[in-house]
């Protein structure tokens, strides 16, 4: 299925949003994500079921001011 | 003066942001003796490890952070960047960012005063950025707010401490309320300035990060909070309008 990851489509097998932060590499990495604009923590991610179409944001440490 | 029960280890807040390199951004943290240094979130691209990297650096430094919600426009954003950065930095500190105009990247207060009372409701500790006006300052306190963080200037503008009635009034109305001057401040001498009026810390980036020698910048940036801090604390003499001579006259000999 397509899912939008920080704006770029990727098709995914992934089911939940667990299984793609681990599909795109990020199992270790310190990350934050959402689904369509809402934060979703580390713990539920396995709770939320994809679907066609979804926006996913992935974040990470970055330098700021 | 403690900031949200913590003592910081120097006044002078840095960040992290253009830097030539990491290694020079290391070495101005160090150089600053920084108390606290600034950080944010942006997207990581699968495959490329820039966020990582820069989480590896930060943690050696050792210095504590504190994440921003730079570049949210509206409550929301602000809120879930706030939700998002708690998890992946570990802390419930939060520069609240809601800017409300993009030439001058002022504090939509509006935004600002909502999202600082839902996140303080939250559990977060939440470190606004602001104007320096009195009426806002007290509802982001009515929020929840146990610092305030009034601009000197513009954003990256380097302009110094545009407002220093207001900003003094701030401090006399608010004695007991950790202040820190955010944004604006160029020169380390509008940093001196800051602590002269008796606020709490300084906010620094782009005066840092842009200098031409970013590491002797941040030692200058270092004594000025030194000096400024000493200042306040010696009780300054009051400006006067006309010359006092400072040479006793009683004694001198006549001339003429």
């Amino acid at each position: 299925m397509n899912i939008l990851v920080n704006d770029e489509t990727h098709v995914v097998t992934a089911g939940t949003l667990a299984s793609l932060v681990a599909e795109l590499g990020f199992s270790e990495a310190r990350i934050a994500t959402a689904i369509d604009g809402e934060f979703v923590p580390k713990a539920t991610r396995g709770q939320h079921a994809l679907a066609e179409g979804m926006r996913v944001e992935i974040v990470a440490p970055m330098q700021g001011g | 003066m403690l900031f949200y029960g913590t003592r910081l280890s120097s006044p002078l807040m840095l960040g992290t942001a253009q830097y030539p390199s990491p290694a020079i951004l290391s070495s101005a943290v160090r150089e600053a003796d920084a108390g606290v240094i600034t950080v944010s979130l942006r997207r990581e691209a699968a495959g490329q490890r820039a966020g990582q990297a820069f989480w590896s650096l930060i943690r050696d430094l050792g210095v504590p952070v504190l994440p921003n919600t730079a570049g949210c426009h509206t409550v929301k954003e602000a809120v879930t960047t706030a939700h998002m950065a708690r998890e992946v930095f570990e802390t419930d500190w939060v520069k609240l960012e809601v800017i409300g105009e993009s030439d001058t990247l002022q504090p939509d207060v509006f935004g600002l005063v909502e999202a600082a009372r839902i996140l303080c409701s939250e559990g977060f500790r939440v470190f606004p950025y602001t104007t320096e006006d009195l009426v806002v300052a007290e509802r982001l306190l009515a929020a929840g707010c146990e610092v305030l963080m009034p601009w000197g200037a513009p954003i990256g503008s380097g302009k110094g401490l545009n407002n220093v009635f207001g900003l003094r009034a701030l401090r006399a109305h608010f004695p007991d309320v950790p202040l820190v001057v955010d944004a604006g401040i160029g020169l380390p001498s509008h940093a001196a300035q800051a602590l002269e009026l008796g606020y709490d810390a300084v906010l620094i980036n782009t005066a840092v990060a842009k200098a031409g020698d970013p590491v002797a910048m941040a030692r200058a940036f270092r004594l000025a909070v030194e000096a400024g801090r000493l200042a306040y604390g010696a009780d300054p003499m009051e400006a006067r309008d006309m010359a006092s001579p400072s040479t006793p006259l009683p004694g001198r000999p006549m001339l003429g």
